[in-house]
Parts: structure tokens; C-alpha cells; sequence
């Protein structure tokens, strides 16, 4: 691949922004914008709300959970139909509706949207997006999708009830359950958009991946977060139309009665069957080619950035940086053949099943050889305990958890009692949750100075990540335990259960560190928005690091440099012997030390 | 106080192997583990559950205790005036940590392969001992009565109490009359979604006598909770002789006309 890019001069299909300060000057610049930072910081706001949002859907889940049928504090007046308790159909669109908004509105936008946005032309040391209009497009056409999944919560029968996973026939059939009428419809409208929104992202970024980097800026000279975005970019645009094509399959199932999903002569609660002639097992093997996919969506640009964010703390280089490219590359490549692994209970022939744990089981190993690295790269360091690294490293200490815990369900036998207990739910929030999410805070921490021209609070920055990691262990490792028992998730109350009934007081002290976990988000809420105004001013590289992005103003005006960033190295050239000054070269340093040394001087 | 500030957070660190192994070790004592296993082949699951918790638990205990360590020794402030290592990986470390992994992970799945094929594809050559229909919200049974065969009048309809003989292979015919459910039974290490349109063979063999929980493991509706059923087994004296009041049970109040038969045997 040649280093040639596009000449930062060029008109890149938009105008510069006229300093008159009228109204369409304001929207041109903040709301309909072309510029990629703020396409990214769009996307950063508004993923950071529905953050909010499906962490308080979590605890009304945890509440019902902990304390089945009482009163519901605070809000329970609001949707109570039996005095201040929840309906059981209430309780199943909440956990629904909590997948939901965290997976499509939040992970899945933050990491490609936000970061991916704001990161890859800096990163690369482009001076935008290859497509500035898809770009903006790419962040409107999330709202049809916020307005869609906002809406179906006050539609008759409410919001979506049929799991995050939509399985037919209990959301293709109006009759089975109050969620599969017009909130399910919604949900797919809604699922469609998101689709949009991430196939728009991915073409860009892929593109301008491959055609804007810098002079000097080889693809093994790229820092690990634009590999994780141009990889996640590659996952996302042959994965998701696979998805697309279900979505439009299950609207028909609903809306213009065909039966792709649905057996002949299928009668749900009375009602009169529809045509029938389809598989339930269809739409399984459709959504799980994707959102197996998409779990590593969910994942690999936040191992991306915590490379980024761990080598430089550490000031030390990455250890193992070719492995580390490949084995993302290996996630990529075998995650297209392991989506049978949700399936093994599914009545899927049981000889699939032990292809697929071998597969299952061998997508681990990538996962592995990340994670000995990240321990090469702490080793022999020097470590900077910024909030950033804390987060950073708690993410590897978390991953290791969810990487262990996720070899229990690929080994069949074993799934089959733990399969849709607990154990699972605490898995997947181990990597999503306390993998993706504290990366996801590192970022936050660690590019904040370049979003904003601030720095947050470090102090409170610690306080913030010393609570969240405390309450995350308390409420998700205990459920490892409850998922021992063969605890159900998705049950509003299994306490009347004999296997179950003596597991409450523990699902309350699950509870209880949950409703920790969300308050301590206040202080984070606090910091973000008071460091924006009143943070100590920022200057281009608070964190002496190496890539580009740090090379430019902060914040970065429109087109980003100021220069033309040339690169000669690639980005964890930390504590380099013989550079005396400082130890660490930056991607556009001279190769001449001496030389070095006399930029440093004069910046 | 910089040094004090990199111990807290390293031993912070410490604290997720150390109260994590304390957790699953505590867990049996307060009755939060695995309920009693009363299947033929429930210990060779159970078994394969704690192989692999020793094994992760090592790796566990290993990679999180190198993190620990390796925070407490090279916090900056204990490395004033010296650089970190300047090292970009190791071509043999790579290899290592491939190799052996790559080696474990594939003994692991080959190792799990015969309890799989047992619990699941080496169906006995019999006829079903029982049906089971899921539906929305129960669980709907069908005994072949005398002439062994289903879908004949003689069939003896129960709802939710399913009875079987103890110490012997039954073969459970599987099927959903209307969304996806999961016939699970948490004391027979048995799941296996219910799905409409198929019929789907699952057999066990309970070992002791006594009832357990039945429990949909797959999300059905509103009602998910509370589709509860149980499993009881009985001597085979006992199960016939209950066969056979059941089936006089029936006859008497329900001559032939069936409800519940005509949906059923769809």
C-alpha cells in the first residue's frame, strides 16, 4: 500500500467555516456539521446520554430482580399499573429495552461513532474524513433510530419485550406477548437506522484509512487504534447486512404476513396462524452472523485504545505490536465462524455444535495472546497511575475475567446447564461492561485534552474509577456464583422456584452495588462537564505521547493540523536509549536525534 | 506519597484474584453452587465444569497476579532517573504463549466431545417415554397409554407434573405449540430449547427418587417466570401403578372428546 495521500490543502467538500456568527454559521458548524470532530463529539454526547438512560433501564431490571413486586421507589408511579409495582411484560421490555440501548446506542456508536470519528483523521494525520457528507449522514440517521426506540416506550403495549435477540415467533407474533405489537415494529425501524448509521461509518473509515495517511504513515506504522477501527470497520460492513436483510424479513413476518420465521399452523395465544412454511431457527443463524460479528465490534476498538493508552503510561513501546495487528485480525476472521455458539441449545443439529466449540474455542486464543502482551507491555515500565492507565489497566485485569468465564459456555456440555443463566450475563458484562466500558473512560480521560483544550480532574478522575471498579466486581462477579446454581436470567421472579428461592439477599446485594455503580456516574457526569469550562488548559501533548493526534492544536481547528504531519516511526517509540532530553519520540520527530532534540527546543 | 498512591492501586489490583478465588471458594459452603446432580450423567458435566474452573482459576490467579506485580515494581516513582525497557516483544515469548494456549484450547474442545455426543447425539432406540409441549405458560404432557404409541386416543394429558421411573433411560419428545421455550432441569444438567415446528428428542436417566424443578430457560412472553413445572421420579411399581389411576382418572371425567387433544397433536 503506498503512503500517498491527499494534500491537506485541498477543498474537501465543504466550505470553511466564515467567522459571522449568525444562526446558519451556528448550525453549519455544530449541528449539520461535516467536520469530523464534531460529527465524533455528536456522537460522544448523545451515546453518553442513552448511557444514562440504559444504566437506569438496568436498575429497575436489578430492582424487580432483587426485590420481585414491591414498590418501585421514585418512578414507579409513573408506570404502575398495580400501585407502585412492575407488571411482569413491563420487566421483560426493561431488560429488552437495557440490551438494546446499550448495544446499538451506545457501544456500538461510541466506540465506531465517537472515538472512530474524532480519532481516525487525527490519528492518521488526515485533515478530515475521505466522505465528509456520509459522515454526517452517518450521525443523522441515528435519530430516526433514537426516535424510533424513544418512541416505542409510549406506544400501546410499550416498547419491544422480545429480548434484545428478537427471537420469532415471540416477535413476529402480534399475539404472543404486549411488547410484539407496534413497539416491535418500532424496534426494528429503529434496528434498521443503527444499521445505516454504522454501514455509512465503516465505508469511511475504511477509506480513509487506506487513502489519507500522512507521508511516512505505513499501515504497520498505524497506532493500534486505527487498526482496531479499520478492522471493526471491515467486520461491520460484510457482517451487517446480513442483519439488515433478517430485519426486513421479520418486519415482513409482522406487517404483509409472509412466514420466513414462523412453522405452519403456529398458534400463539389463540390467535389465527399465519401462513407459516419458515424456520424459527432462521432468523437465530441470520442474527448471530451478525451480532456475533458485532460482539467484536463491541470490543476491538477499545482494545485499541487501551494499547494506545497502556504504552504510553507505561512509557514503554508496545510489546509485541505485529502479534497484536494479527491476532485482531485473527478475532476478525474467526468471529465470522462461531455465531453457532449461541445456538448449541437451539434444537440446531448437535453436530454443528462441536464445530463450532472447536471454532469457539480456538477464537480464544487471539484473545490470549492480547492479553500476555498487554502484561509484556506494563513489564519492565514505568508507570504513570493517571485515571486513564487505572481505567486502561482495569480493562486488561477485567478482559482476563471475561476471556476466562467465556470458555465455560464454548465447552457444549457445559453450556447446557449454564446456558441462559447467569453466567452468561455475567460473561458478557465482563467484556462489555468492565472491558469496553472502562476503555471506553480511559479514552474519555486520556483524549479529553484534545476533544476540549481541558484536562479533567485527576483526583475526582480516581475517586470516579476507584467506585466504579469496586461496585462492577460487587454486582457482576457474584454473578458467576448465581449462574453456578443455574439461576435463569430474563425471569422477573424465581424466587418461587425451589432450586432458587434462597438466592435473594444476594441478588439485593447485587442490587445494591448496582444503584452504587449508576450514582457514582455523577461524579464522572460532574467532572466531564465542569473540566470542559473550568480544567486546567491543555497544552498539544499533556501526556508526552507519540501519535499524531497530539502533534495538533488542542483542540484541533477545522482540517485539523496546523502542519503537514510527516511520519518517519511508528507510534510507541518510548524511552528510546540515547535520546537524552525526553523519553519519548513522537511519529513526526526527525529521524536525527540531534535533530530531535532541537524541534523539542523549540516548540 | 506518590509510592503510597502505586502500592493502593496495585493491591487494588490484588484485591480481584484474591477476593475472586475467596468468592467460588466460599460459594458451596452458602449453598450458591451447583444443586444436586441426581442424573446418570450429570457428574461427567459437573466434572468438565470443574476442570475448567481449575484450569481458568490458574490462569486467572497467574495473569492477575503478574498485573499486580508488575504495577508495584515499576511504578514511576520507584524508577526515578531510569528508563523502561526499551523492548518492542519477543519472537520466542510469541511463540510460547501461542503454542501452548493454542494446545490447550484444542485438547479442551476434543476433551468435551464425548459428554456432548452423549447428552445429545446418541439418541437410545427407543420409542419417547413422555411429550412435552411447551406453551405459553406451561408445560403440557402426553403419555402414550397402553398401546405405547402416541396419538392414539388411550394418551393420557397431565399439565406441568411430569412423573417418570427412576433408573431408567426415558426419552423425552420434545415439541412447542407456539413461541420458543426451554425445557430445562437444573438437578439433571438437562437443556434444550423447545421449538416450533420440530420434534426433539432428549434423554436422561434420573438416579434418585424425589421431584425437582422444571424451568423455561428460553424468554416465551409475560409470563416466562412463572412457567413452572416439576420432575418427579418414582420406582417403576410406583409408575405404574400412577400410570394407570391417571389414565382411570381421565377416562372417567373426559370421555373422548379432547380439548386440549386436537391442539396437541398438531
Amino acid at each position: 500500500m503506498s503512503t500517498v495521500t491527499v494534500p491537506t490543502t485541498t477543498d474537501h467538500g465543504h466550505a470553511p467555516v466564515k467567522k459571522t456568527g449568525s444562526l446558519s454559521t451556528f448550525i453549519s458548524t455544530y449541528v449539520f456539521s461535516k467536520d469530523h470532530k464534531v460529527i465524533g463529539l455528536q456522537f460522544l454526547f448523545s451515546t453518553l446520554l442513552w448511557f444514562l438512560i440504559g444504566g437506569l433501564l438496568a436498575l429497575a431490571v436489578r430492582w424487580q430482580v432483587a426485590w420481585p413486586w414491591s414498590d418501585v421507589p421514585v418512578v414507579g408511579k409513573l408506570f404502575a399499573q398495580e400501585g407502585g409495582q412492575m407488571a411482569p411484560e413491563f420487566y421483560t421490555m426493561l431488560f429488552t429495552m437495557h440490551a438494546t440501548v446499550m448495544i446499538f446506542l451506545v457501544i456500538i456508536p461510541i466506540l465506531a461513532g465517537a472515538f472512530g470519528n474524532f480519532l481516525i483523521p487525527l490519528m492518521i494525520g488526515a485533515d478530515d474524513m475521505a466522505f465528509p457528507t456520509l459522515n454526517m449522514l452517518s450521525y443523522w440517521f441515528m435519530w430516526p433510530a433514537f426516535i424510533a426506540f424513544g418512541a416505542s416506550f409510549f406506544v400501546e403495549g410499550g416498547a419491544a419485550a422480545g429480548g434484545w435477540t428478537s427471537y420469532p415467533p415471540l416477535s413476529t407474533n402480534v399475539a404472543s406477548a404486549p411488547g410484539s405489537g407496534w413497539g416491535q415494529t418500532l424496534w426494528l425501524i429503529g434496528l434498521t437506522f443503527v444499521g445505516v448509521s454504522s454501514m455509512l461509518g465503516s465505508v469511511n473509515y475504511m477509506t480513509t484509512i487506506i487513502l489519507m495517511r500522512a507521508p511516512g504513515m505505513t499501515m504497520f506504522r498505524l497506532p493500534m487504534t486505527i487498526w482496531a477501527m479499520f478492522i471493526t470497520a471491515v467486520l461491520q460492513a460484510f457482517a451487517l447486512p446480513v442483519l439488515t436483510a433478517a430485519g426486513f424479513m421479520q418486519l415482513a413476518d409482522r406487517m404483509f404476513a409472509t412466514g420466513f420465521f414462523s412453522p405452519e399452523g403456529n398458534i400463539v395465544n389463540n390467535a389465527v396462524p399465519g401462513p407459516g412454511g419458515g424456520q424459527p431457527l432462521l432468523w437465530q443463524h441470520l442474527f448471530w452472523f451478525y451480532s456475533h460479528p458485532a460482539v467484536y465490534i463491541m470490543i476491538l476498538p477499545a482494545m485499541g485504545m487501551v494499547s494506545d493508552i497502556l504504552t504510553c503510561f507505561a512509557r514503554k513501546p508496545l510489546f509485541g505490536y505485529r502479534p497484536m495487528v494479527y491476532s485482531i485480525a485473527g478475532i476478525a476472521g474467526l468471529g465470522f465462524i462461531v455465531w453457532g455458539h449461541h445456538m448449541f441449545m437451539s434444537g440446531m443439529n448437535p453436530a454443528l455444535g462441536i464445530t463450532f466449540m472447536v471454532s469457539t474455542m480456538m477464537i480464544a486464543l487471539p484473545s490470549a495472546v492480547k492479553t500476555f502482551n498487554w502484561l509484556g507491555t506494563v513489564w519492565g515500565g514505568k508507570i504513570q497511575f493517571t485515571t486513564a492507565m487505572l481505567f486502561a489497566l482495569s480493562f486488561v485485569s477485567m478482559f482476563i475475567i471475561g476471556g476466562l468465564s467465556g470458555i465455560f459456555m464454548a465447552a457444549t456440555p457445559v453450556d447446557i446447564f449454564i446456558h441462559d443463566t447467569y453466567f452468561i450475563v455475567a460473561h458478557f458484562h465482563y467484556v462489555l461492561f468492565a472491558g469496553t466500558a472502562m476503555g471506553v473512560w480511559a479514552a474519555i480521560y486520556f483524549w479529553y485534552p484534545k476533544m476540549f483544550g481541558r484536562t479533567m480532574n485527576e483526583f475526582w478522575g480516581k475517586v470516579h474509577f476507584f467506585l466504579t471498579f469496586l461496585f462492577l466486581n460487587g454486582t457482576f462477579f457474584t454473578m458467576h456464583i448465581l449462574g453456578a446454581v443455574g439461576f435463569p436470567r430474563r425471569l422477573a421472579d424465581a424466587y418461587h422456584y425451589q432450586t432458587f428461592h434462597h438466592l435473594q439477599p444476594m441478588n439485593a446485594f447485587m442490587t445494591y452495588c448496582a444503584i452504587g455503580m449508576v450514582a457514582t456516574q455523577i461524579i464522572f457526569a460532574i467532572n466531564f462537564f465542569w473540566s470542559m469550562f473550568f480544567g486546567p488548559v491543555a497544552d498539544r501533548n499533556p501526556w508526552n505521547a507519540n501519535g499524531l493526534e497530539w502533534t495538533a492544536p488542542s483542540p484541533p481547528g477545522h482540517g485539523n493540523f496546523d502542519f503537514q504531519p510527516v511520519v518517519y516511526r511508528g507510534p510507541y517509540e518510548y524511552s528510546v536509549p540515547g535520546v537524552d532530553d525526553k523519553d519519548h519520540l513522537m511519529q513526526t520527530d526527525p529521524p536525527n536525534a540531534a535533530a530531535a532534540a532541537a524541534a523539542a527546543a523549540s516548540h | 506519597m506518590k509510592r503510597l498512591a502505586g502500592m493502593f492501586w496495585a493491591l487494588l489490583f490484588l484485591a480481584v484474584p484474591v477476593l475472586g478465588v475467596a468468592t467460588f471458594a466460599v460459594a458451596p459452603s452458602i449453598n450458591v453452587w451447583l444443586p444436586k446432580d441426581v442424573s446418570a450423567h450429570g457428574h461427567e458435566i459437573d466434572s468438565l465444569f470443574y476442570f475448567i474452573l481449575a484450569l481458568t482459576g490458574v490462569v486467572f490467579v497467574a495473569t492477575e497476579v503478574l498485573l499486580f506485580w508488575f504495577m508495584w515494581k515499576y511504578d514511576a516513582s520507584v524508577r526515578e532517573g531510569e528508563k523502561a525497557t526499551y523492548i518492542h516483544g519477543s519472537h520466542t515469548l510469541e511463540v510460547v504463549w501461542t503454542i501452548i494456549p493454542a494446545a490447550t484450547l484444542l485438547f479442551l474442545a476434543i476433551y468435551q466431545m464425548n459428554a456432548w455426543a452423549n447428552v445429545k447425539m446418541r439418541r437410545p432406540d427407543m420409542p419417547p417415554t413422555v411429550e412435552v409441549v411447551a406453551r405459553q405458560f406451561e408445560w403440557r404432557l402426553r403419555y402414550p397409554g397402553n398401546d405405547g404409541l402416541l396419538g392414539t386416543p388411550d394418551d393420557l394429558h397431565l399439565v406441568n407434573d411430569l412423573t417418570l421411573p427412576v433408573d431408567e433411560e426415558v426419552l423425552v419428545q420434545l415439541k412447542s405449540m407456539d413461541v420458543l421455550h426451554s425445557f430445562f432441569l437444573p438437578n439433571l444438567r438437562i437443556k434444550q430449547d423447545a421449538v416450533p415446528g420440530m420434534k426433539i428428542p432428549v434423554w436422561f436417566k434420573g438416579t434418585e427418587t424425589g421431584s425437582w424443578d422444571i424451568v423455561c430457560a428460553e424468554l416465551c412472553g409475560w409470563g416466562h417466570y412463572k412457567m413452572k413445572g416439576r420432575i418427579t421420579f418414582v420406582t417403576r411399581p410406583e409408575f405404574d401403578a400412577w400410570l394407570e389411576r391417571k389414565t382411570a382418572e381421565q377416562n372417567s371425567t373426559q370421555p373422548v372428546a379432547e380439548v386440549t387433544g386436537e391442539i396437541v397433536a398438531n
